[in-house]
């Protein structure tokens, strides 16, 4: 505590740290980026071990062998599914009752707040099939889930039918201590969000669904299947839940190990690992597969079924088949025996997975890189704010702190009053609370009045509402006070630092990716802002500029690089989907940009307008 | 003054009861920062329950308040403490504040201050408004809002500990007696604040502290004698009421020997989670005596500043008892105005201020990581509970080191010399 007590040595802390501010500033913001660069190089990074015991002593033997029975079932089901022109539920249900489950459904229905145009839906009704594989050998107080999603057209066939082959083959197994869930869920994210919430009994999102009548215990995993063709080349793993929320990675290397047990190709973020780490290629293949992971992450957005159950505490990843033109070919039964072995696996669990990590990046599959090592990259970002703050602040109150040392004399220049700073900050949280009701609730007005359409209507109100919070706020401490002070700005400056500082920090805990994409385009902007700062810089570094970059990016690194306008309409849909997530299934990232981001960015730019 | 302090009490009222109309009013009343097992008002209406059904509240594991609060909360909302703690405190620092001036005067006049403090010195102009700041300090703080808002019990305790305060202060050693113990009564840890009571009657009534003086001994006697005569006539009242000593043990044993270990602000519950269960009483010892131990050397230090020394320990108290809330911290943060003066002496003020923000918006966000992502753990929070209190302590024994700093200059002169001649500067060691 020497440094806390010792006036002497403070004084030559804060005289170097005030002194040498911005260098520091630099390096840190430099350092900050590098280091996160640096996590995709492959010495840096630490192998996936499988950390729980009950998954890792234990060899299973995988005999399922129905792939073929599997793919007849899938045409039986298409055909029905065509018939029935939706989900052919009286057929699921016979299919599943024929192979021993008890059977059960639920009906839900959820009207979106605007019509979602990627995929076409506005009125959303439908039913959820799910039957129920008692465990024969313990108490019924635990669960595994295995679900597919029937999809519109022809997608999915043969997902639903190899869980219904497995469902068959599992009937016969005796080893099974926790019962199993087969879950066909129509709408896909909208069904599983309504059969999750009818099995938990909660609602948080006014969906309408009916109650479900029957139940196993708790949940302990879930794997979620999706698979267009009869053959694949390689098994991608989804893991990026609702509000960047992962499972735990063992999850992840119980996939990884048996894919290589069953020689199956096995990607990440839809990128096959390579070996060449010491190659410049190599470092940069398993960046951008990093990349990818921290722009999928950072969206907020559950990117498969599997990301609802997260929330409920259940660890799930997504399985999803993918056929390229390559050589290498898998069938059915292997993809079967591998989900056997992985159910098999779970089912030896004896309590929730919780060994391994819940926070980590992945550059391939067998490479991770845990929050100890990604924090750091924030960290150094974050402390800038800090810093700066800290420099504000000695140079606000020079007359306090210079009674570090004995006392020295200065009249304090009298201090800007509270509301000369409040009524900004005042100003700008009203300006976000408006952005986040008013395009919901202004469509219909919209609709009349313009020639858009709901969805139009929705993304382009949020829009105008971000571009007039521009023009709102300025010089409103002019009226108060005459003119803007000096002193002025900087309270101001420290404020929002240091609210800019604890936001982020708050939200790089909750999806460090999130926080950090934040942090690289605030960081420099806020840091370095006085009223003669160019108002265009601060505009291209506003938030909604960072996520036009984000979608350009990303289209550039999923190798489908997009043109200016075809990223602009990508824009608007990401911005209606982001509303839609949250009035959906509750997704926080539309609400947090909203209602803190933007006002936050609000009250920097409000000092540009200072003088 | 009665205007100002009028609008704050109905600003204050107004934003407590839109919370409580809202649906936040259900979130924060489950929030383990704001409720703790002792004052928590879900617990408060089952033990009200329990009396109804003829059952005795104390014979579950629910129920930890004393019996006469029972009482009071048929009669009285919690909304209504705030005020009376908001008006108690104004009134208090108003009394201390024309104590303080008056006394300043009479050094001025016999001129026994250094030519070169008079800067020190505190102005009736910069006096004015701080009572007035000091009952919005209590009033528009976050925390008694919430601690508000979650109906807390705490609200009451720090009303009773603020009227203790007021009627200490305008020196009536019958009504402060009483209000101490049934403060002490409510939460035992109060009873660390009969030292300053007495400090301050004492210098009140120019009696030397002097263990020798008879007059000392008599005072000393006649208040512990009122302190502890309404202490056991309330205790016996309780009984009466409840008609069995069950209280006893599930309320002052529950606050000693800590058995709920529900995470809270505190520094309790992660330490005795993980601790072997035979080093339990001992460090059940350890922890407790936090407490009630500072009281002695503090006294000893401040004995000629009761009022300071009064913050001091209701600060001490809400860092280290037992079960602590955010509405225990907004007592002591009430008085933060009050010793304005010391501002430029502070050191750490700055960060001191940083880490309990942040430590404020990292507490629910690392609780929904841990219960309800499932994908932090209680390592986490108790990190940022042992920043909270890192902070907290920073805060105190800063204030600790100006007030002690400003009086060493208000007899030495504010520019300080070595014996060398070059500038010295003053260290707290």
């Amino acid at each position: 505590m020497g440094l806390l007590s010792d006036p002497n040595r403070r004084k030559a802390l804060t005289g170097l740290l005030t002194r040498l501010n911005t260098p520091i500033c630099i390096v840190c913001y430099l350092a900050g980026i590098v280091w996160f660069m640096g996590l995709a190089f492959e010495p840096f990074t630490l192998r996936t071990y499988m950390s729980e015991n009950a998954m890792g002593s234990t060899m299973v033997e995988e005999r399922f062998s129905s792939g073929e029975r599997a793919l007849s079932l899938a045409k039986e089901f298409d055909a029905h599914k065509r018939k029935a022109g939706g989900m052919p539920v009286e057929w699921l249900v016979k299919a599943m009752q024929s192979r021993g489950l008890e059977v059960f459904t639920q009906s839900f229905s959820r009207k979106l707040p605007f019509p979602d145009e990627n995929k076409e839906r506005y009125m959303v009704r439908g039913t959820n099939v799910y039957g129920i594989l008692r465990a024969p050998r313990a108490p019924r107080t635990e669960a595994l889930v295995i679900t597919a999603p029937c999809s519109p057209g022809n997608t999915n066939n043969q997902a639903v039918a190899l869980l219904l082959a497995l469902a068959q083959y599992f009937r016969n197994q005796i080893y099974w201590a926790k019962d199993i869930i087969f879950l066909v869920n129509e709408h896909d994210l909208i069904g599983t969000q309504a059969w999750l919430e009818g099995y938990h009994h909660t609602n948080i999102t006014e969906y309408i669904s009916g109650s479900l009548r029957g139940r196993a215990g708790s949940i302990q995993a879930a794997l979620s299947l999706e698979l267009s063709s009869d053959v694949i080349t390689s098994l991608d793993l989804v893991l990026e839940g609702l509000n960047g929320q992962l499972p735990n990675l063992d999850l992840a290397n119980l996939f990884y190990a048996f894919c290589q047990k069953l020689g199956v190709l096995c990607t990440i973020q839809g990128k096959l690992q390579r070996n060449d780490w010491d190659t410049a290629e190599g470092y940069t293949h398993a960046a951008q597969t990093m990349m990818l992971m921290v722009l999928k992450q950072a969206c907020g957005r559950s990117w498969g079924d599997h990301g609802l159950f997260l929330r409920y505490h259940i660890e799930a990843a997504s399985v999803r088949g993918i056929n390229s033109f390559r050589h290498y070919k898998t069938d059915a039964t292997t993809i079967g025996r591998l989900l056997e072995g992985m159910v098999r696996k779970l089912n030896n669990l004896l309590e929730r997975l919780h060994q391994s990590y819940f926070f980590y990046l992945l550059p391939s599959l067998s490479r991770f890189v845990s929050i100890g090592y990604y924090m750091p990259a924030f960290g150094l970002l974050a402390v800038i704010l800090l810093l700066r703050a800290l420099d504000l602040w000695v140079h606000l109150g020079a007359p306090a702190l210079a009674a570090v040392d004995g006392v020295t004399e200065a009249e304090q220049p009298s201090s800007p009053g509270v509301l000369t700073v409040l009524t900004p900050v005042v100003i700008s949280h009203l300006t976000g609370v408006a952005l986040y009701l008013l395009p919901v609730h202004l469509q219909e007005m919209a609709v009349e009045h313009f020639p858009v359409s709901e969805t139009e209507a929705v993304v382009l109100t949020a829009i105008a509402i971000y571009t007039a919070g521009l023009a709102l706020p300025h010089n409103t401490q002019r009226l108060l006070s005459g003119e803007g002070t000096e002193q002025g700005w900087k309270v101001l400056k420290l404020t929002a630092l240091l609210y800019l500082a604890v936001l982020l920090g708050c939200t790089a805990l909750i999806n460090f990716s999130l926080g950090f994409i934040l942090a690289v385009t605030l960081v420099p902007i806020t840091a370095s802002i006085t009223p003669a700062l160019y108002a265009v810089v601060m505009v291209l570094l506003s938030p909604a500029f960072t996520i036009l970059y984000c979608v350009f990016i990303y289209q550039e690194l999923i190798e489908a690089p997009v043109s200016v306008s075809e990223g602009w309409m990508l824009f608007l849909s990401v911005i209606s989907q982001g509303i839609l997530d949250h009035a959906l299934y509750g997704s926080l990232v539309y609400p947090l940009l909203a209602l803190f981001i933007y006002p936050c960015w609000l009250m920097f730019w409000n000092i540009l307008f200072w003088n | 003054m009665a205007a100002p302090l009028t609008l704050l009490l109905i600003v204050a009222v107004t934003i407590r009861a839109v919370l409580f109309r809202s649906s936040w009013a259900e979130l924060i009343s489950e929030r383990v920062e704001v409720v703790s097992p002792l004052n928590a008002w879900k617990r408060v209406v089952e033990g009200l329950a329990l009396l109804d059904l003829g059952v005795s509240p104390y014979s579950g594991d629910v129920f930890h308040e004393v019996s006469l609060s029972l009482i009071h909360f048929l009669f009285k909302s919690i909304l209504g403490s705030d005020g009376i703690t908001a008006v108690a405190l104004y009134l208090s620092i108003q009394t201390y504040n024309k104590n303080v001036f008056r006394k300043q005067k009479y050094a001025l006049e016999s001129d026994r201050y250094p030519a070169d403090c008079l800067e020190l010195l505190r102005s009736p102009k910069e006096m004015f408004y701080i009572p007035l700041k000091v009952a919005m300090f209590y009033l528009l703080n976050p925390f008694t809002i919430l601690s508000c808002v979650a109906k807390s019990t705490c609200g009451l305790n720090n009303a009773i500990i603020a009227l203790f305060i007021l009627c200490t202060l305008k020196g009536s050693a019958l009504l402060s007696g009483i209000l101490l113990a049934l403060a002490t009564y409510q939460s035992i840890y109060p009873l660390t604040l009969f030292a300053p009571a007495l400090l301050f009657f004492l210098q009140r009534l120019y009696i030397p502290v002097n263990l020798r003086r008879s007059s000392f001994w008599f005072f000393t006697l006649q208040y512990a004698f009122i302190y502890v005569g309404s202490l056991v006539v309330i205790t016996g009242l309780s009984f009466f009421l409840l008609g069995s000593w069950d209280f006893i043990p599930s309320v002052y044993g529950f606050i000693f020997s800590v058995p709920d270990l529900t995470p809270n602000i505190g520094l309790f519950w992660y330490f005795f989670a993980e601790m072997f269960e035979h080093f339990r009483l001992f460090f059940i010892c350890v922890f407790q005596i936090n407490v009630f131990f500072y009281t002695i050397p503090l006294s000893i230090k401040l004995k000629e500043h009761p009022v300071f020394l009064i913050f001091m320990q209701i600060a001490i108290i809400s860092i280290f008892k037992s079960y602590p809330t955010v509405g225990d911290v907004a007592l002591y943060m009430a008085f933060l105005p009050a010793w304005s003066h010391l501002y430029r002496f502070l050191r750490n003020i700055f960060l001191v201020s940083c880490v309990l923000l942040a430590c404020s918006a990292l507490f629910p966000v690392l609780w929904h990581l841990w219960i309800y992502a499932g994908s932090a753990n209680s390592n986490f929070y108790y990190a940022i509970t042992l920043l909270f209190n890192f902070g907290q302590i920073l805060l105190v024994s800063d204030y600790f080191y100006a007030y002690l700093r400003r009086e060493h200059h208000l007899t030495h002169g504010l520019y300080l010399k070595k014996k060398d001649g070059t500038e010295a500067t003053l260290v707290l060691k």
